[in-house]
């Protein structure tokens, strides 16, 4: 933990760039769409980004549609991610738009770095793995900030398809495939008197590490379904805490994979911007046991 | 198993409530405009009572007036009435000895084209001028959870169920 963040520090160098690129193009963006077909939603009560792109909680999808917009209107973000435990770096960069409060189409980028595991696997020091995920979400029922008078939760039924950007590396390690799509269903609901938002979701996927070790493997070659738990307080108008589960598969014979869950802290400052800290444990990934470290994430919206 | 039986406990439930026919807003009956919540007496007291509910609608209008999303609706209305309407209101569901003697929400708002951006512009405004207020947070979320439901008589673009 202690090693991490020191690490973070002399690492900041390379956050210039594209940090500074996404924020000149959200505050570029902003203004000049945001008119009466945009931003109509409550501070924090789109979610954030999650790793796969969808709006959620750090970790997992929530059944809220991205970005500020609500009925007629249409609202977006990007956002960037980085995850840095002890041995590896997870790097996700990404957009999603919101339609009328309905639809959401996500993209995203995830970029892990093995660092010193790729030098052990024979792949090369700070070998890193890619993928895309491609994502949709559809609203089904509820509205899970308006509709307190009952304890009916907003539901969305969502698709992120993913494709390996190094199909023929996944596969020596024991993956079936180096694409794959995940179905997901999510319930959230807030319940304001509280102040208590919480989502479950569950997933039918066949991903190894979200897809960053392909999809299937040789210990299980066939989807699972998984569940996905956020509960997250309300502290403040622009301030939120919560925790957050996530289980997964265990395809491939070569790396035990274990859940992961995180502790997080959300801020948005304005409407328009989210900062999310958290401190996640991601277990076993391949040959390194017990992954822990922060998260961080940045997101422009309106 | 378990994970089994609850995914197909939900996918009944989505499914259910995806093809449940959306009650015609004109066939189901306006919403109470104030219901009272003997249980929330305390926020009252957190708002101030009474005239801390007067106060808190003099800044409040005044928010929705200079707000550009808020303002047209506002600046041709009784604006001295309305106050009033809503110190009732909030009085009433807020467990106060007060009688509310305005319309219900669908009424009140039928003359106006008010969408879910408009209601939530509102209530930010109204979030805003409650801060001002040094309302407690915990405190106006009682209140907001009371409110929010009144979306389905007060926005009327598109019709809610
Ligand atoms: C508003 C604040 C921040 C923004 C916009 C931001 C954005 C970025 C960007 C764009 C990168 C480089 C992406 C790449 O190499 O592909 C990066 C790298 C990184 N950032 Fe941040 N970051 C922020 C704050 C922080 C903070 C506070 C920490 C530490 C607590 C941190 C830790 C890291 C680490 C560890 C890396 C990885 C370096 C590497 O291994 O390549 N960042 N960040
Ligand atoms: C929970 C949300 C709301 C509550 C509790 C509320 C409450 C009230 C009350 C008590 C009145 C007076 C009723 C009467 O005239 O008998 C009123 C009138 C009015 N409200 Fe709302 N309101 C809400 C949302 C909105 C929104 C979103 C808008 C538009 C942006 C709006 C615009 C108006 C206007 C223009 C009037 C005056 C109508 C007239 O006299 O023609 N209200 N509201």
């Amino acid at each position: 933990m202690q090693q991490a963040v020191i690490r973070m520090k002399h690492e900041r160098t390379s956050i210039g760039a594209r940090g500074a690129l996404a924020l000149a193009l959200a505050l570029a963006i902003g203004p000049a769409i945001a008119n009466d077909r945009t931003g109509g939603k409550l501070l924090l009560t789109a979610g954030v980004s999650q790793i796969e792109g969808a709006a959620g909680g750090g970790l997992t999808p929530w059944a809220v549609i991205g970005g500020y917009g609500t009925e007629g209107q249409f609202g977006g973000n990007v956002f960037h991610t980085r995850v840095a435990t002890d041995d590896y770096r997870l790097g996700v960069t990404g957009l999603a738009v919101g339609i009328s409060d309905r639809v959401e189409l996500s993209y995203a980028r995830q970029r892990f770095d093995t660092r010193d595991v790729g030098a052990a696997l024979g792949l090369g020091r700070g070998f890193k793995l890619e993928q895309d995920v491609y994502g949709a979400k559809v609203r089904l029922a509820g509205d899970a900030v308006l509709d307190q008078d009952t304890w009916l939760p907003q539901i969305a039924l969502g698709v992120q398809h993913k494709r390996h950007r190094q199909g023929d590396i996944v596969r020596a390690v024991g993956a079936r495939s180096a694409n794959g799509t995940d179905v997901y269903l999510s319930a959230t609901k807030l319940f304001l008197d509280p102040g208590l938002l919480v989502n479950g979701t569950l997933r039918h996927t066949r991903a190894n590490q979200v897809g960053i070790l392909g999809f299937g493997g040789d210990r299980r070659g066939s989807a699972s379904v998984e569940f996905e738990g956020s509960v997250a307080l309300l502290l403040h108008r622009t301030l939120a805490v919560g925790a957050e589960y996530r289980t997964k598969p265990n395809n491939l014979g070569i790396a035990r994979e274990d859940d992961w869950w995180d502790l997080f802290v959300a801020w948005a400052p304005t409407r328009n911007v989210s900062v999310t800290l958290a401190y996640a444990d991601i277990g076993n990934v391949v040959i390194r046991d017990d992954q822990r470290g922060w998260y961080l994430s940045v997101q422009f919206g309106f | 198993m378990r994970s089994i039986m609850l995914v197909l406990r939900l996918l009944a439930l989505s499914i259910g409530l995806a093809s449940m026919p959306a009650a015609d807003a004109a066939e189901r009956p306006p919403m109470d405009p104030a219901p009272a919540h003997p249980e929330l007496r305390p926020v009252l007291d957190a708002f101030g009572g009474v005239p801390g509910l007067e106060a808190l609608m003099d800044d409040f209008m005044a928010g929705l007036l200079a707000d550009p999303r808020t303002r047209p609706f506002f600046e041709n209305a009784e604006q001295d009435r309305v106050k009033r309407q809503l110190v009732e209101q909030f009085c009433v569901i807020l467990g106060g000895d007060c009688v509310y003697s305005g319309r219900d929400m669908r009424e009140a708002h039928a003359g106006h084209v008010i969408t879910a951006a408009h209601f939530n512009a509102l209530v930010e405004v109204l979030q805003v001028s409650m801060n001002r207020r040094g309302i407690p947070f915990r405190a106006q979320n009682r209140l907001l959870a009371k409110l929010a439901p009144m979306h389905r008589d007060v926005v009327n673009e598109p019709p809610r169920r």
